[in-house]
């Protein structure tokens, strides 16, 4: 991302962090900013759990509570040395996201907060009982960290400490986010059926999201041990974790650098209330939490994405994307020859109870073809297509696909298999740009994981999806509209946007789910030119329709559905004059 | 084991499972119509425990006040929604529910507060006092965000319930405070004693249950609800105003938090943040029972209850940690059963 008024602040920001504890500041002030940097760790964990995969956990101190107790526990009764722990402690913060993160990724996401919320209620309590941890009194004496003789003993020593951290770890974070991996986390938001159907693995993008929020407040808790010099259990509690959430809520949706902001504005909020308030009240208690609850809420009322982007709006920036001219192409499938048998419906057959949704169907799709699948509303068609990407299940019959069995396999393997598809009701993540949307197509044709994205050693593979990517776009004709958000674009043009990604996907077959449908005239006259014009490339298609004017011209092949029944099936002419076709769509009898 | 402390741990695992049945029953219900993880239910049951004990003591309960200020805030939010159209009906509509009705519940509470009434009027005046505010928390938090998604909604109540406590803390400060049992006094069943008050436990929650049943099977107003949760937008094509379904579930989730405090107030000391930790017990049986079943909720509310009785006696220090972690195991229950994979 290029920032064209944003490098001067964050550069003004960056200068003033460096210097402000040489300059006559009052020791207060360094402990406040330790702890907005501690606590931004921790935030930014939450931003990419929360605002960007839409998933979210009350139990984040909890996770910070392992990493210090981990080097409390091994610095002082067993003699580490504190560098030696932050591996350890980072360890353990991953080995107890990952059980959790693991029994919930396949439920509803309302669990995993849940989950959290029970567990880290009953961690906190477990912090308490344990001899080895001190029990409700925490442990002393932790070590300082050092480097040679030097020992971080001061606030304003460890202060370059933690920071160094929170930059390094935003940074992370954003290379993450943009990259083939973080682009599957940004998609969870938009619901798991679309991202397995090009190939992303939902359950293990959720995993890695979770486990890497649990890491990085591990690190917070393995940073504010070495601070404090001393811990116990109550920064862990409920409460600090429900802390930590609202600076990620006020941080926003997505956006690293408002992790740091939300967690100076909760923890300065907090100096300021737990100073003024009791003067108003007249009691000293703990009435801050009035205000952050009610925060909370205003805030999801009205700024949803957080208060960060409204920062923002002051700095406006242009990204855009570059497509690098040197990019390596991508491995790309071998094309069948024209001909070749690639769908087979065999007598397929799909019951919901005592309902024949289709009724042993059968026909086939060759390489090169366009064919057709339509008939009235209700006709059966959308579930047929449903059986084909494996989105439901078969009650009877098989389905090949290249001569070997779909039957049983995910909707991510048989889009690994080459068979792309879209939605009728389009899928497409309307905040992301519109090539990065074509690029999550290409998802399962590059390799880049985690630690190669923060460290970005998957440059050259990403530069190559990205010039993938920008192909496709050019091949339907949308090109002009790379950097524009998803959003922005009119039906029509989404339409073709999904096709766009799923040709990302390098498919033997494309799958598409009424494409037509709510499109203009011309909308559909562009759409068919640019179906004859893939076909021209050797591209097969399988289309589901109920627009009867618009397949005639286009396809091949037509089979028509009725009632769960074929009742037709071949040339769009002989077809149209099928008495059974007639009768079906104008309602006589044959 | 000993028997007779056996069947004393079961005795007081059944009473405390019973209020949490009660909660759990609260959660689902609210969950199933409105998509809203309720976390400020406990807070419910906290207000109305102490609402009770201050009645008790000859004292003005400070949930009266707390109503008077929720419902002119809800007033006027609702005169800045209806600012466009501010005509003689709808401005009445709006002082008559939010501010005539506190009014009138605040003056009630000032006449009956010093008379020392008997203890079912007391526990009378305590959920005529909680209950409303269930509607004016909807009107508040929730009702802007009718079409935000479940985490979103969560989020949100969790920052409703640090409100309600820190509401809590200020209205009844940090000392706990107990209620006096509804009637005292204890017959005994062979070797076992049995209080006058967990008799009225059992015999509550079941007349709430059955209750429930029959509003939700008998009455057009619990058939919309029941509508509303198994699909809101076919709901609203037929007719069905989910606003008022949604409504109805919170104050209905407030009714039953304030009974619940009724019961449990004279059998522990509650304190402002109690509610909290008594209502997420009450969330490890809903979430047992999937957020859906009430049955399920029921029955797992019980063993919670008894699960907590057992360790309170033989591991007291990990009461809270073994009954929170019951829901580890059920997660992976859940997880394994779960057959597709549900889109929000």
């Amino acid at each position: 991302m290029s920032s064209s008024r944003r490098f001067i602040p964050a550069l003004v920001v960056l200068v003033l962090l460096a210097v402000l504890p040489q300059l006559p500041v009052p020791p207060f002030w360094i402990t406040l900013l330790n702890n907005i940097g501690i606590a931004s760790l921790v935030a930014i964990g939450l931003v990419l759990l929360t605002g960007v995969g839409g998933l979210t956990s009350f139990g984040q101190a909890a996770f910070c509570g392992f990493g210090a107790y981990t080097t409390a526990v091994l610095t002082t009764a067993y003699g580490f040395s504190p560098w030696m722990t932050l591996p350890l402690s980072l360890a353990v913060g991953a080995l107890i996201a990952l059980p959790l993160g693991l029994i919930t990724v396949r439920l509803s996401g309302h669990f995993l907060p849940l989950g959290t919320l029970a567990w880290g209620i009953a961690l906190y309590y477990l912090f308490g009982q344990i001899d080895l941890l001190g029990r409700h009194d925490g442990i002393a004496g932790i070590p300082p960290l050092s480097i040679g003789d030097y020992r971080f003993m001061s606030g304003s020593s460890i202060y370059y400490v933690i920071w160094t951290f929170v930059i390094l770890t935003a940074l992370a974070a954003q290379n993450l986010l943009d990259s083939r991996v973080g682009r599957a986390i940004r998609a969870l938001r938009g619901g798991g059926q679309a991202p397995e159907a090009f190939g992303v693995n939902v359950a293990r993008a959720k995993l890695t999201v979770f486990v890497l929020a649990g890491v990085t407040a591990a690190l917070a808790g393995w940073l504010y041990a070495h601070m404090q010099r001393a811990i116990n259990p109550t920064p862990f509690s409920i409460s600090m974790g429900i802390e930590y959430l609202l600076m990620a809520v006020i941080g926003g949706a997505g956006y690293v650098w408002g992790a740091i902001f939300g967690a100076s504005l909760v923890l300065v909020l907090k100096e300021l209330l737990q100073r003024l308030l009791p003067d108003l009240i007249g009691t000293t208690a703990n009435f801050e939490m009035i205000v952050f609850g009610a925060l909370l809420v205003v805030i999801l009322q009205f700024a949803r994405d957080g208060l960060w982007p409204v920062v923002l709006r002051f700095f406006p920036s242009k990204s855009s994307h570059r497509i690098r001219g040197d990019a390596p192409a991508l491995g790309k499938r071998e094309a069948p020859s024209p001909g070749t048998p690639l769908i087979r419906v065999e007598k397929a057959r799909k019951t919901f109870g005592g309902l024949v949704a289709v009724n042993d169907v059968s026909f086939e799709v060759k390489a090169g073809q366009i064919v057709g699948l339509i008939g009235p509303n209700g006709a059966g068609k959308s579930t047929t297509f449903d059986l084909i990407t494996g989105m439901n299940s078969l009650s009877g019959g098989q389905i090949l696909f290249e001569g070997k069995p779909l039957t049983g396999r995910s909707p991510r393997d048989i889009a690994r298999q080459g068979v792309a598809r879209t939605f009728q009701h389009p899928k497409i993540l309307p905040g992301m740009s519109v090539l990065e949307n074509v690029a999550l197509g290409a998802h399962q044709r590059g390799t880049g994981g985690v630690l190669q994205s923060i460290l970005r050693l998957e440059r050259t593979e990403e530069a190559a999806l990205m010039a993938e990517a920008m192909r496709q776009l050019e091949r339907v004709g949308l090109a002009e509209f790379k950097d524009r958000p998803a959003g922005d674009l009119a039906l029509g043009q989404v339409r073709i946007l999904e096709i766009a990604r799923a040709l990302a996907l390098d498919p033997v077959v494309l799958l598409l789910d009424e494409p037509a449908a709510g499109l203009r005239y011309g909308e559909k006259q562009e759409l068919a030119a640019l179906l004859k014009k893939l076909r021209g490339e050797g591209m097969s298609i399988l289309l589901v329709e109920h627009d009867m004017s618009f397949v005639m011209g286009l396809v091949d092949h037509l089979v028509v559905l009725d009632f769960g029944t074929r009742i037709a099936d071949g040339k769009p002419q002989e077809v149209r004059e099928n008495p059974a076709v007639i009768a079906a769509y104008l309602g006589g009898t044959a | 084991m000993d028997f007779t402390i056996a069947a004393f741990l079961i005795q007081d695992g059944l009473t405390s499972g019973a209020i949490y049945a009660l909660l759990g029953l609260a959660l689902v219900l609210v969950f199933s119509v409105t998509r809203v993880i309720f976390i400020p239910q406990g807070e419910f049951v906290a207000y109305g425990a102490m609402t009770l004990s201050l009645l008790d003591s000859g004292k003005f309960p400070a949930t009266a006040t707390l109503l008077l200020v929720f419902g002119v805030l809800a007033f006027l939010l609702d005169l800045w929604d209806n600012r466009a159209r501010l005509n003689a009906p709808v401005l009445l509509r709006n002082v008559g529910l939010n501010l005539v009705l506190p009014g009138v519940i605040y003056t009630l509470a000032l006449v009956l507060a010093p008379m020392q009434a008997g203890p079912f009027v007391k526990a009378l005046l305590t959920i005529v006092i909680i209950a409303p505010m269930g509607l004016y928390i909807y009107r508040i938090a929730y009702k802007p965000l009718a079409d935000a998604s479940v985490l979103v909604l969560l989020i949100v109540s969790v920052g409703v319930h640090l409100a309600m406590m820190g509401l809590g803390l200020v209205f009844f400060g940090a000392e706990g405070l107990r209620a006096r049992p509804l009637s005292t006094g204890s017959f005994s069943l062979g070797f076992l004693p049995i209080s006058a008050q967990s008799l009225w436990i059992y015999g509550s929650t079941i007349a709430i249950i059955v209750g429930l049943y029959l509003f939700f099977e008998k009455t057009l107003l619990g058939k919309a609800l029941r509508a509303t949760a198994v699909n809101r937008l076919g709901a609203r094509l037929v007719g069905v105003r989910t606003q008022l379904t949604g409504v109805t579930a919170f104050v209905l989730a407030a009714t039953v938090g304030a009974i619940s405090g009724i019961l449990i107030g004279p059998i522990t000391t509650i304190y402002y943040d109690t509610g909290f930790i008594i209502g997420l017990k009450g969330f490890v049986a809903a979430i047992i029972g999937g957020l859906a079943s009430f049955p399920i909720t029921a029955i797992a509310a019980i063993g919670v209850g008894i699960v907590e009785s057992f360790t309170s006696f033989y591991a007291s220090a990990f009461k809270e940690i073994i009954v929170f972690s019951l829901i580890i195991p059920v997660l992976i229950w859940l997880s394994i059963t779960v057959s597709v994979h549900e889109d929000e």
